[in-house]
């Protein structure tokens, strides 16, 4: 460390920008993301869909330009695989992204693993490591960074990283939490169509379809094969915990509304430049509507006065 | 084909041995199995007596520690494994990579089977299993169809176990943090999913509304059945109307999917239900052996008797059929 080198550890966590879940426009999804290559303070970027294959060719025609434009501003670029891979096509389509040796991809699901062949690569979110056993069992296969599980709390965050400083821990830190996967699509299932011929109905929520409790309570939101919570899980206010837990970085999980800004108000407070009840307030401005929660670092479940009623 | 039911209790073992199960699997009185709840599961003694019980009438016993270890905390996961081994399992079932990975190094000999909870949905997932952890047979999550189960039963290295009977997850199973959302009890954490404990029932105007930690999972109209608020399978509201938006109350039942998982090559069919009672499964194991016994006899399937046996009393064959999806 050079003299006069902050000694704030939050200064060197880094950020790293998830996949974006939703199905998003493909202009609009090409655009934001030329947006982060240009603008915003991340580290790494994910790229791909995670959701549903049946979503893949509409990225397809826009993604070697936009990891071609993230690698040229100076961002690791990781390719996300698919969560849930039951298809045959979903088959090849993950051995052959697993066996490119052009990319770096963040694996979804423990398929990527038969093709990876100790190549270097990430482990993502939908992996399930809830322990250091599993976390060193990763790394040993040529894991670099972990992004764990948002259920996690932080005392197993905390043994993990200590158990494991061979590699990046990454927590889930901003965004609507991922719940679940499913072989049923829920949007289809609404639109009264069937998935096969489900003519692209989750496009219309790039933020996903409300589901509400029958007291009116917002509870947690579709999108497509995925439930996700209501609330954002933001953790801006926990980063001083999570720097002392030997958390790397944090992802920043898109949502439908002004990503760059959430970015540089994380990147503020990782800088000192802004105080952590100041981030809060101010990516909740950026995000209204949606309450901020951090229940699952915590150990507690999410209260129906905290997820706000229906309007 | 085998038939492996469900045990809670050693009594629930007995019955299941009696009524002809070729195997039982059950677990410890710990968050290491994923039915952890209060009155339910093996002391050690047990575990050891009921397995020799099994011996003794030619049946099976499969230990489920199918749990995902707390970081921290995994000697409590690693003692499991080791007193079923101790204690003569037949199999282990395991659902952590971590957990299947001590194992494999700690018991080589020991017969490794991969929890549904493991979520391996394709042959690739499997194979990796398979390669690096000897696991000789995989319990197929509940999204498949008889056909994909088919084409995986071929292209993999390991004998595959799939559900016929009993609750239903319509979430890709181990991937759940539903309940870990309304309640602060995870499935993967705690072996629990929408416990008891955070159920409250209360009546309003005549309905009777049901709640999971902190919110409504459902409303019945007056006479209308109550079912247990299971939180993805509760009515919910959208702009595009309410009702059952994940899946009805419903419980699987594969009576009729017997022939096509026969040929598919599937070799052992389980059924759900640690939580439940002898009744239950003694009815269910003795429904299975008389479709069975009709299958290999090449007789007409008797129809099933088994609905009231359900939870909701309504019964889906599920992902089984496409069109679930």
């Amino acid at each position: 460390m050079t003299a006069g080198a902050p000694a704030n550890p939050m200064k060197s966590m880094k950020l790293t920008l998830g996949p974006v879940l939703f199905n998003w426009q493909p202009e609009v999804w090409r655009d934001f993301y030329f947006r982060i290559a240009d603008e915003a303070a991340v580290d790494t970027v994910a790229v791909g869909e995670v959701v549903c294959s049946k979503r893949m060719p509409f990225f397809d025609d826009h993604l070697p330009a936009v990891i071609e434009r993230l690698t040229v501003a100076g961002k690791q670029v990781l390719v996300s695989s698919l969560a849930l891979i039951t298809l045959e096509r979903e088959r090849r389509r993950t051995e052959e992204l697993a066996r490119d040796p052009d990319f770096i991809v963040e694996a979804n699901d423990v398929t990527c693993l038969a093709h990876l062949a100790g190549r270097p690569h990430a482990i993502g979110p939908f992996v399930n490591v809830y322990n250091e056993g599993t976390a060193r069992w990763f790394a040993a296969q040529g894991a670099q960074s972990i992004c764990l599980p948002p259920e996690l709390p932080l005392s197993s965050i905390a043994a993990i990283a200590a158990a494991t400083p061979e590699v990046g821990i990454e927590v889930f830190a901003f965004g609507r939490a991922p719940l679940a996967v499913s072989a049923r699509c829920y949007h289809a299932r609404l639109h009264k169509l069937t998935k096969d011929n489900c003519r692209f109905v989750c496009a219309i929520d790039p933020d996903g379809l409300p589901v509400d409790t029958l007291d009116d309570e917002h509870f947690l939101v579709v999108n497509g094969v995925q439930t996700l919570a209501h609330v954002c899980t933001n953790l801006i206010e926990d980063i001083d915990d999570l720097s002392k837990a030997g958390v790397a970085s944090l992802r920043i999980s898109p949502q439908h509304c002004d990503m760059l800004g959430v970015i540089r108000a994380f990147r503020a407070v990782l800088d000192g430049r802004m105080s952590p009840a100041d981030g809060l307030m101010e990516t909740a401005t950026i995000y209204p509507d949606v309450p901020m929660e951090n229940g699952f670092l915590r150990g507690r479940p999410t209260l129906a006065h905290r997820a706000g009623s229906v309007a | 084909m085998e038939l492996i039911c469900p045990a809670g209790t050693p009594a629930a073992l007995r019955t299941a041995v009696t009524a002809g199960a070729d195997a039982v699997y059950c677990g410890f009185a710990d968050a290491t199995n994923a039915r952890n709840f209060p009155g339910l599961n093996f002391s050690r003694p047990d575990m050891a007596e009921g397995i020799a019980y099994a011996h003794r009438h030619g049946a099976q016993v499969l230990v489920a520690v199918n749990t995902f270890p707390t970081a921290g905390a995994q000697a409590l996961w690693h003692r499991a494994v080791d007193d079923a081994v101790a204690a003569k399992a037949d199999a282990l079932i395991l659902a952590d990579i971590g957990l299947v990975d001590y194992a494999a190094r700690t018991h080589p000999k020991q017969r490794l089977h991969l929890s549904v909870q493991a979520a391996a949905a394709n042959p690739d997932a499997i194979s990796v299993y398979v390669r690096h952890f000897g696991v000789r047979r995989v319990v197929l999550p509940r999204v498949l169809s008889v056909a994909e189960i088919a084409a995986i039963t071929r292209a993999v290295d390991c004998e595959t176990e799939v559900f016929i009977f009993g609750g239903l997850c319509v979430m890709a199973e181990g991937r759940c943090s539903l309940s870990t959302y309304g309640t602060g009890q995870s499935p993967n954490m705690n072996g629990v999913c929408s416990p008891a404990s955070h159920v409250a029932y209360r009546e309003e105007n005549g309905a009777l509304v049901s709640r999971l930690g902190d919110f409504t999972i459902n409303r019945f109209a007056k006479g209308e059945a109550a079912a247990y608020p299971t939180l993805c399978k509760g009515r919910f509201k959208t702009a595009l109307g309410s009702g059952y938006l994940f899946e009805d109350p419903a419980s699987l039942d594969a009576a009729e999917m017997l022939p096509g998982l026969l040929k598919a090559g599937v070799t052992a069919l389980k059924i759900e239900g640690r939580q439940r009672g002898r009744a239950y499964i003694e009815g269910v194991v003795r429904g299975f052996r008389e479709q069975l016994a009709a299958l290999d006899a090449g007789e007409k399937q008797p129809a099933s008797r088994l609905v009231a046996m359900t939870e909701g009393q309504a019964s889906t064959v599920g992902a089984y059929r496409k069109t679930w999806r």
